[in-house]
């Protein structure tokens, strides 16, 4: 029996780039903090609670971000059989799961004041619930089934099944008439927003797109890290 | 195309067969469903809450689980003495296979769901016979969806350790969705509301069943196919 | 009806399988004719079964291709499998049919004309027409590779692939086994046989190849006794 040959070098030049990027990211999050505290207006009904919603919104643009590529991933994958798309949405996964997983407990955060309980049923809260689920199940699946192959085939089944729920899933919530009606995730909280306030929410877009990217980059080297030294 | 079908109906046959001289599967999930639906009405308390506003979420919650325990079955047996790779060594398409498994699949749970239904009518004291046609219409329709998912997610859950915690895992959130829609019709039919304000949610129901049903069956050979 | 035209029952090129980064097979070639019968053997961990589900079309190849009865063996399930008659470590029965349902079940797998009646006469043929009232949790180990036998071989194939067919085989059904394997190889069958138990086999193969380490050690006609192939067959899974 032989073994394929893989670097752990260029494993440890992916992790390094990832954690550069990552950083960046984390020092714009830092940025977002600031703009949100001091830049932004305060806004009237709301008070200063209201100002979670830059992080809250780009948090779980980021969790349906990554789920969508885990889906597409997954797709390619059971067309093309390319281990490295594998590898890929299991990183987005993880990342997925860690930014729904914010979403969901600064949600409470925000919705205690605002609206006087700490969980509610909208739509952009519910959908992440959704995914943090769908990220639970499949990363619990991975770490049930052994053989690479076959866990990368099983995978990619509930990746694929998973991105076609998340569309029902927006359905029910909008026919379901919920507490506050707000059935595009993306949708601002006001009819239209001072300039500062835009401003910095597509900074903060921005912000967690990098520290996405940064993440998967990070998890995707270490994952091929890990597979080298265990080939060795 | 006639051969799928015909290779389908004879899978399902004999899962139905073998079902029957065991019985285990069946058995298990009437059981449990006739317990849920126990354990609904004595955890409510009568005065706040009246029997018909909770019926309809009692009634799909107990289904939903019930189905549950009866969907591992499929590709249980198929692990005995490596049966599933009879069917993969024979001229049988992977399709065919799935269909076969799922028609299957769709006697057990409709089976244990028409069961259940006179001792819901019983525990909660609802009278279905005006609305029997509508409420088994949504029941068949919501049914077809998240069975279609069970039954693929079923296939692979066996081959874990873990199948019986890996499938709810699963499959929970895919059943929201008819769970959702399947609830809302039925309040809606108990209540005699008008066809139109159910047809958003028909609509969906069918949409799903169109969707993953369509999308198991292309998927499945990649779950049993190495 | 088979005919001895020749073309190849089995071609396989350049066969890989790994299993995450292990390579369990590394670039093997094979072949089969009509009337050949192959018997594979070799050590432990050598990955004999594993090239047998490859042949079967269970497992796909990381490399290489199988071409059974001319045809790809792929997603596309395709109408060789008519002509392939396979035989594993399992049984493949289920436990809860009797022996008659089990066989009646894969005659319909097959698209057989009349399934009851070709169980029937197959179980007949096994010498378990008795016993086709039975479930398979009843059967003794030899009576369930019988049937496991029998329903290997009921639609006829041109070609069969079989994981250790003597195991759990008295002297008797041994002998019939042969006789029935034999008659079909004068009728253009081709056999592929994995098994441990030399002695069994070495009359009936008419080629023999030992696979060491995922690679052939060698591939060559059966000739001479088996007593004269002994040592060379320990130097070569020495090696």
């Amino acid at each position: 029996m032989t073994v394929q040959p893989l670097s752990l070098e260029v494993a440890r030049r992916i992790i390094r780039r990832g954690l550069a990027l990552s950083a960046a990211g984390l020092l714009g999050l830092a940025v977002v903090y600031l703009l949100a505290l001091e830049y932004t207006p305060v806004e009237a009904r709301q008070g200063l609670a209201q100002k979670i919603f830059y992080l809250h919104v780009p948090a779980a643009w980021s969790a349906l971000l990554a789920f969508s590529l885990v889906g597409v991933a997954s797709a390619l994958y059971l067309w093309l059989h390319d281990a490295r798309l594998d590898r890929f949405a299991a990183a987005s996964a993880e990342v997925g799961v860690a930014f729904s997983a914010i979403m969901l407990t600064t949600g409470p955060i925000w919705a205690k004041p605002i609206w006087g309980t700490w969980w509610t049923w909208d739509a952009r809260l519910t959908l992440t619930l959704f995914l943090f689920f769908l990220f639970v199940g499949y990363l619990a699946l991975r770490a049930a089934v052994q053989d690479p192959a076959e866990r990368a085939r099983f995978s990619a089944v509930v990746g694929i099944l998973g991105m076609l729920l998340v569309p029902f899933i927006h359905l029910s919530v909008y026919l379901f008439r919920t507490l506050h009606p707000q059935p595009i995730v993306l949708k601002p909280t006001a009819p239209s927003l001072p300039p500062e306030m835009l401003r910095t929410l597509l900074i903060s877009f921005a912000v967690f797109t990098l520290l996405y990217v940064g993440f998967v980059t990070a998890r995707y080297g270490l994952a091929l890290a890990e597979e080298a030294r265990d080939a060795a | 195309m006639p051969e799928v079908i015909h290779l389908a109906l004879a899978i399902a046959a004999k899962d139905i067969r073998v079902e029957l001289r065991s019985r285990t599967a069946l058995v298990s999930a009437l059981v449990f469903a006739a317990l849920v639906l126990v354990i609904f009405n004595f955890a409510r308390d009568p005065t706040a809450l009246s029997a018909t506003d909770l019926a309809p979420s009692a009634l799909w919650v107990t289904f939903a689980l019930a189905s549950m325990v009866a969907l591992n079955r499929a590709f249980t047996i198929e692990r005995e003495n490596g049966a599933l790779d009879g069917l993969l060594v024979a001229p049988v398409s992977r399709e065919a296979i799935f269909v076969g498994k799922l028609l299957a699949n769709l006697a057990f749970v409709g089976t244990v769901e028409l069961v259940t239904l006179p001792l819901f009518t019983l525990f909660f004291n609802v009278s279905l016979w005006t609305v029997l046609p509508g409420v088994l219409g949504v029941a068949a329709l919501a049914t077809v969806g998240f069975v279609a998912v069970g039954t693929i997610f079923s296939a692979m859950a066996v081959r874990t350790r873990f199948a019986e915690l890996m499938l709810p895992v699963l499959l929970l959130p895919f059943m929201v969705p008819p769970l959702i829609g399947a609830v809302q019709v039925t309040t809606r039919l108990l209540a005699g509301r008008p066809l139109s304000e159910m047809l958003g949610w028909l609509r969906l129901l069918a949409l799903y069943d169109v969707v993953f049903v369509t999308l198991c069956t292309l998927v499945f050979s990649a779950v049993v196919d190495e | 009806m088979p005919s001895h035209d020749g073309a190849a029952l089995l071609e396989a090129r350049g066969l890989q399988r790994s299993f995450g980064r292990v390579r369990i097979l590394h670039g093997l070639d094979l072949s089969l004719r009509p009337g050949e019968a192959l018997a594979i053997i070799g050590p432990n961990g050598a990955g004999k079964t594993t090239l047998l589900r490859l042949l079967a079309g269970l497992i796909r190849p990381s490399a290489g291709e199988v071409r059974i009865l001319g045809q790809r063996l792929g997603r596309d399930v395709g109408s060789a499998r008519h002509g392939l008659g396979v035989l594993l470590h399992q049984s493949l029965l289920y436990d809860d049919l009797t022996l008659l349902e089990n066989l009646t079940f894969a005659a319909r797998l097959y698209a057989l004309d009349r399934p009851g009646a070709v169980a029937a006469a197959a179980l007949e043929a096994a010498g378990l027409a008795d016993r086709g009232g039975d479930l398979p949790r009843r059967l003794s180990r030899g009576l369930l590779q019988r049937a496991a036998i029998a329903r290997a071989m009921l639609h006829s194939p041109r070609l069969l692939l079989l994981d250790e067919p003597f195991t759990g085989l008295d002297a008797t059904a041994a002998a019939r086994l042969r006789t029935d394997l034999q008659r079909r190889l004068a009728q253009g069958l081709g056999v592929v046989i994995v098994t441990h138990h030399l002695a069994e086999v070495w009359d009936l193969a008419s080629r023999v190849a030992v696979l060491v380490g995922g690679r052939w050690a060698a591939d060559e006609p059966r000739t001479g006794t088996l007593e004269a192939f002994l040592p060379r067959y320990q130097e070569l899974i020495g090696a």
